[in-house]
């Protein structure tokens, strides 16, 4: 025996087999994990359990001690997790598609149930998944597609994950919200189409506001106009004769000045009134 | 410090660094116990007669006494420690072997150096075991226990997995590794999370209160409020953030309009993603504020562009057609009242003296007007004008000078 103990091959097997003893013994159950422990395929009890509204520090996280061998742990986050959705496809009641991708938080509250219902955390996420899809396409099925774009749209998404929390507390989970991260026009023509619309909008305004500098232009204009005949005629008023005789005396300059264009030949009568005086009277 | 330091580059991934940190313990927890173990196994085998090589008692004592705990001692010990905790503790078993060395030579040299190899004998080498084993506790406390805690810095303390406090900055003690343990966090430090780019090739598309479509590109910069809610409440919390800063985006830019988008409503709309923002991730009690949204671009889509850009010529072109009005308005008006009054100076002499004036006007106006044209004068009556029209066109287009009409 003493021999046996002072053989230092003994001594480290003794070692080693303690530790594996002592490390299926003693865990330590860390703030953000829930463990199941189970005997024997069975379950027994829950260390850390999430409770609503515990102060770190008062929860079950610490030291825990169990059977060695007979009983086994199974950990479950404890944290807030996410389960992501594919992109799907929607169709709107004014037929209108849509591509959405959206996001339920969800927390694993009933570590047991789950254990019991899924096994593990990774199928709790296969299970939500699709049904987070179905619940999205029933919904927004329902729905007009201006709906999406307006305050109803938190409506929706709280229906969303009330239908599919009814579903997650089968396995042990409680959904926290659910929101769509993403609702796009789908790639192709009602993309297309969309920005067609788009494009047609603007070019309206373009050329509304194009056409209403127009307006504006030729309002100036003619204003221009009435004020300028508005000063000539109260000018020009006081003796329409001088007028007359002053502004043609204007136009002959202007007519028949050398710099004006074209050829001017001009044939006179002797009783040409400029004659008067050419043949000495 | 040299931990600080390794949870703080894990600090992203903290699945595995729980997981990391639990065998970091165990690793320790095992060679605390393997240290304790130590003690009553180098004092109690000292006595022991064993069958060693050589014939002198004490020498031959301490042989097999080395050899049990040195082989499972420093092997699991120091292997995996120097992988796991990086640079900062990888000295700790070199140190050992240094110590070792240094007293197997002075051994040697003591009985003469007869090199019979690596393991030391006598008492002196049984000494140092304590010794080694005391300076290896020293450090490990010292590296465990005190943490230094910057002032952006807190430090939250979980004992056996339970959490326990948060540190303040400063110097701060706690109980050594296996025990309690310490993950730093930066509270203060500002991070960003960028939604979308300003670069073309990546499309942030969403969709407006009017059903037309915008391209963002926006930044949200959050710190950490509440570190043990940080640590302990999300999985994943920047990507958290990011879904979450995405989702309230889109329900925000849902509620308005293009023009408002991309125009004036700006301000509005990062202080409401703000807002809500921050009420979900209060709602998650993610223990993080939403320091701020900022839109870093917000533009119609790439396809319809153009179309936007047609939209601001037109506006410029709508000004310019006012222009051109204005201009011709205030040409117009200043040669109405340069004319008239003109028309009104002249008026004004000619009702002084109206024939004499009218005739010399006359006059001079005809004095400016015949010298440059061709002028025919005519007897009334005796001849017939024949008036050469085609020659007339003729000599226009030549453009000769014309031959002086006359008698």
């Amino acid at each position: 025996m003493q021999n046996a103990v002072r053989n230092p091959v003994t001594l480290a097997l003794v070692a080693i087999a303690f530790l594996i003893l002592l490390g299926s013994t003693i865990s330590i159950v860390p703030e953000t994990r829930q463990a199941v422990i189970v005997r024997f395929g069975e379950p027994v009890r829950i260390v850390n359990r999430y409770k609503p509204n515990e102060t770190f520090g008062h929860t079950g996280a610490g030291i825990n001690i169990r059977f060695p061998f007979a009983e086994q742990i199974v950990w479950i986050d404890k944290r807030v997790q996410s389960v992501e959705m594919d992109r799907q496809q929607v169709l709107s009641t004014d037929q209108l598609r849509l591509q959405v991708d959206a996001f339920a938080r969800y927390r694993i509250v009933d570590p047991l149930r789950m254990y019991i219902s899924a096994g593990s955390e990774d199928k709790v996420v296969d299970a939500l998944r699709p049904i987070l899809g179905s619940s999205l396409r029933n919904e927004l099925g329902k729905r007009h597609f201006a709906s999406l774009l307006s305050p109803e749209r938190g409506e929706v998404m709280n229906n969303i994950a009330r239908s599919l929390n009814h579903v997650a507390r089968q396995y042990g989970a409680e959904v926290i919200d659910v929101r769509i991260k993403r609702a796009d026009l789908p790639d192709g023509a009602p993309l297309q189409s969309a920005f067609q619309r788009m494009r047609t909008a603007r070019e309206q305004e373009a050329l509304t506001i194009r056409a209403q500098g127009e307006k504006r232009a030729q309002l100036i204009r003619a204003d221009a106009d009435a004020t300028a005949s508005q000063v000539y005629a109260a000018s020009f008023g006081k003796d329409a004769q001088f007028y007359d005789f002053y502004r043609a005396m204007q136009a002959y300059r202007r007519t028949f000045s050398p710099q004006a264009a074209g050829q001017t030949s001009i044939i006179m009568s002797k009783d040409n009134d400029f004659l008067r005086q050419f043949e000495g009277q | 410090m040299a931990k600080a330091l390794f949870f703080r580059a894990a600090g992203s991934y903290t699945d595995k660094m729980t997981m990391m940190q639990k065998m970091f313990s165990r690793q320790l927890a095992k060679l605390w116990i393997h240290a304790m173990a130590q003690g009553p196994w180098g004092g109690g085998d000292g006595g022991k007669g064993a069958p060693p090589s050589s014939d002198t008692g004490d020498n031959g004592d301490d042989k097999p006494a080395q050899e049990g705990p040195r082989n499972p001692w420093t092997q699991p010990g120091s292997g995996p420690k120097g992988t796991r905790q990086g640079g900062g503790n990888a000295p700790r078993p070199s140190m050992v072997e240094d110590l070792m060395r240094r007293g197997r030579e002075s051994f040697d040299n003591l009985t003469g150096g007869d090199g019979s190899g690596g393991i030391p004998r006598g008492p002196d080498a049984r000494a140092l075991w304590p010794i080694a084993l005391a300076i290896v506790l020293v450090l490990w406390l010292a590296l465990t226990s005190f943490h230094r805690i910057g002032p952006q810095e807190r430090g939250v303390v979980t004992m056996l997995g339970k959490y326990s406090r948060t540190l303040t900055p400063g110097i701060s003690l706690t109980l050594p590794a296996p025990f309690e343990a310490v993950d730093v966090i930066d509270v203060e430090e500002i991070r960003a999370i960028d939604v979308g780019t300003v670069d073309g090739d990546d499309k942030n598309l969403m969709l407006t209160k009017d059903q037309n479509l915008i391209d963002l590109a926006y930044s949200v910069r959050w710190n950490i409020r509440n570190p043990e809610m940080y640590e302990f409440q999300i999985a994943d919390p920047d990507t958290t953030i990011e879904e979450v800063a995405k989702s309230a985006m889109r329900s925000v830019i849902a509620t308005v309009s293009l023009n408002e988008a991309i125009g004036a409503g700006r301000t509005m709309i990062e202080q409401q993603v703000q807002t809500e923002m921050q009420n979900i991730l209060d709602s998650y009690r993610a223990g993080i504020k939403v320091q701020g949204i900022a839109i870093k671009q917000a533009d119609p889509p790439a396809p319809v562009n153009d179309a936007f850009k047609e939209v601001s010529a037109a506006q410029q072109a709508a000004q310019t057609f006012v222009n051109e009005a204005n201009a011709y308005a205030q040409q117009l008006s200043a040669r109405a009242q340069g004319e008239a009054a003109a028309f009104e100076k002249v008026y004004e002499q000619y009702r002084l003296a109206p024939e004499v004036t009218r005739r010399r006007m006359y006059y001079e106006t005809m004095e400016a007007v015949l010298p440059g044209v061709d002028k025919t004068i005519v007897e009334t009556g005796n001849v017939m004008p024949y008036l050469p029209l085609p020659e007339m066109k003729k000599r226009a287009q030549a453009a000769q000078p014309a031959a002086a009409g006359g008698e």
